[in-house]
């Protein structure tokens, strides 16, 4: 039991992490309709800069919110400056993705040119405390992990189903045109919606840094299991990408330590979910179906 | 002075000229139609008009110069557009269709005014929380004219209502435009092939050929024109 729960806790805390960056890929589909692959390499970008902030003497949590609201630029200007020009995404989706595509090489390079090659190592967000939990120490960063990514989806859920704005972006998602004719403005929304994904993105790899190092690689891996998690979950929802992170990190975490086929390769059984859900629910545990009748 | 006033309007895709200088009006709550057959230009004029594509020539609305504006900017400024095809927002429920009609108002009436909607289209009410996507062509009209007047606009463009819809539906949608254009003193600029139910609609009507106006007059007039009676009219 003792073993089954510090397993458990390890998977919960990395399944945070994949949630974390899955909402990002949410939100970034919500507004546009469109899966941003760069959203991993702009998280390892903003999480550089927490460690910068961090590194010249700011608190950590003080390093975090700065790097959120560089994220929240930089995603901005990443899509008035990258995206826009290239088109309207709904009418050359694969150039948009493309183009994400190349986002991911390029902050990856930049990273590189700015930080260099070498490891950098960023503190805990919740120290390096623990609690006992049925008689398992478990570490107050897991925990907290999953509190911010609690207070993440929640304020998500709220900002889309419950304000203007909110509104504005799903309605942009869904059609760009009829938006733009209800007086809503279609380019702002976007820069908002990016933005928001980005600043995200901080958060996840700040959580991630203390686990690994902050480098050009932080965030390939956990993007990986993100992009499972929201498929599991579903692209378009934000408690699918929560279930779906969590759900991800068990599976790879908790399974293969009592499972012996599993062991050799822990990811399998995470992607065997997967194309099970696919196989019955093609979009996701948590995902609209989408109905059109002319 | 008219609240629509296009003077030399021309407009295109790309290299393709599709409009060779229009020149029409709109007065303060009239119901005006531009007749003309598939491929005259229709859409594209109404598109031209409510900034969805850039073209050349003057726009003013309420005396102001408006040409090069964009959709939100006009739709701020009074002009509503109910596009062709309806833009349902298919993703969204009807409720939030006509919140996002009201985008540009802001207040407490926004409430009100969904309600008075459900009122008008009881079949909207019964469907409020329903995705839009799913529901028939008619109800989506329906949907897409209470979209385009939540805005409280001036002056609705709206382009064939009847495309692809029962005659009975067509004939309700039509019937209840009229209604709110007596009632709400809205000014309408509509553009349809089905030259019967508009002209009956309308009190001016324009006639678009290739890209030009080749007639203009009121509905009965035109109603009584031998060549117009031939193209569209069907006797």
């Amino acid at each position: 039991m003792e073993r089954f729960l510090n397993f458990l806790f390890i998977g919960l805390g990395n399944g945070a992490i994949y949630a974390m960056l899955g909402l990002g890929l949410v939100v970034i589909y919500r507004s546009t309709g469109l899966l941003n692959f760069a959203q991993g390499e702009m998280a390892m970008f903003t999480t550089f800069i927490v460690w910068s902030l961090s590194d010249a003497g700011l608190p950590l949590w003080l390093a975090l919110i700065g790097g959120m609201a560089a994220g929240f630029v930089i995603g901005a200007v990443v899509h008035q400056v990258i995206v826009r020009p290239v088109g309207d995404p709904h009418q050359k989706p694969l150039a948009v993705v493309i183009v994400t595509i190349g986002m991911f090489l390029g902050f990856n390079a930049l990273a590189k040119l700015i930080w260099g090659n070498e490891q950098q190592s960023l503190g805990n967000l919740f120290g390096r405390g623990e609690i006992d939990i049925l008689g398992t120490a478990v570490a107050w960063q897991k925990l907290g992990a999953l509190l911010i990514l609690a207070i993440e989806a929640i304020i998500f859920w709220v900002i889309f189903q419950r304000t203007k704005i909110g509104l504005a972006m799903r309605s942009v998602a869904s059609n760009p045109e009829s938006s733009a004719l209800c007086g809503v403005p279609v380019t702002r929304i976007l820069m908002i919606g990016w933005g928001l994904a980005a600043a995200l993105g901080a958060v996840g790899g700040t959580f991630t840094a203390p686990t690994s190092a902050v480098d050009a690689n932080l965030m390939q891996l956990p993007l990986i299991f993100a992009f499972a998690a929201i498929t599991l979950g579903g692209f378009d929802s934000f408690v699918g990408a929560v279930v779906g992170g969590l759900l991800i990190g068990i599976l790879t975490d908790v399974v293969p330590r009592y499972v012996d086929i599993f062991e050799k390769m822990p990811l399998a059984p995470a992607f065997l979910l997967i194309l099970v859900v696919l196989l019955v629910r093609p979009e996701g545990i948590f995902g609209q179906k989408k109905v059109t009748r002319v | 002075m008219a609240l629509l006033e296009v003077s030399g309007l021309t407009a295109g895709y790309g290299i393709v000229q599709v409009l060779f200088g229009l020149e029409f009006t709109v007065d303060a709550g009239e119901a005006v139609v531009i007749l003309g057959a598939n491929g005259a230009g229709k859409t594209t004029t109404l598109r031209a008009v409510s900034g969805m594509i850039s073209g050349g020539g003057a726009v003013s609305f309420d005396c102001k110069q408006v040409q090069g504006s964009r959709p939100e900017q006009l739709l701020r400024a009074g002009i509503a557009h109910v596009p062709q095809g309806r833009g349902t927002i298919t993703d969204l429920t009807v409720d939030e269709n006509l919140r996002v009609g009201a985008y540009s108002r802001s207040g407490s009436d926004v409430e009100a005014d969904i309600e008075r909607w459900y009122d008008v289209f009881p079949r909207l009410g019964e469907r409020k929380t329903q995705h839009a996507g799913s529901m028939s062509g008619g109800e989506q009209q329906m949907l897409a004219i209470a979209r385009a007047f939540m805005s409280r606009p001036r002056l609705v463009l709206l382009d064939e209502p009847s495309l692809g819809l029962a005659p009975l539906v067509t004939r309700e949608v039509f019937d209840r435009v009229a209604e709110l254009v007596r009632e709400t003193g809205t000014a309408v600029l509509l553009v349809e092939q089905n030259a019967n139910l508009a002209l009956a609609f309308a009190s001016r009507a324009y006639v678009l050929e290739a890209g030009r106006i080749v007639n203009a007059g009121t509905s009965q007039e035109l109603r009584g024109d031998e060549s117009i009676r031939k193209a569209y009219l069907g006797s």
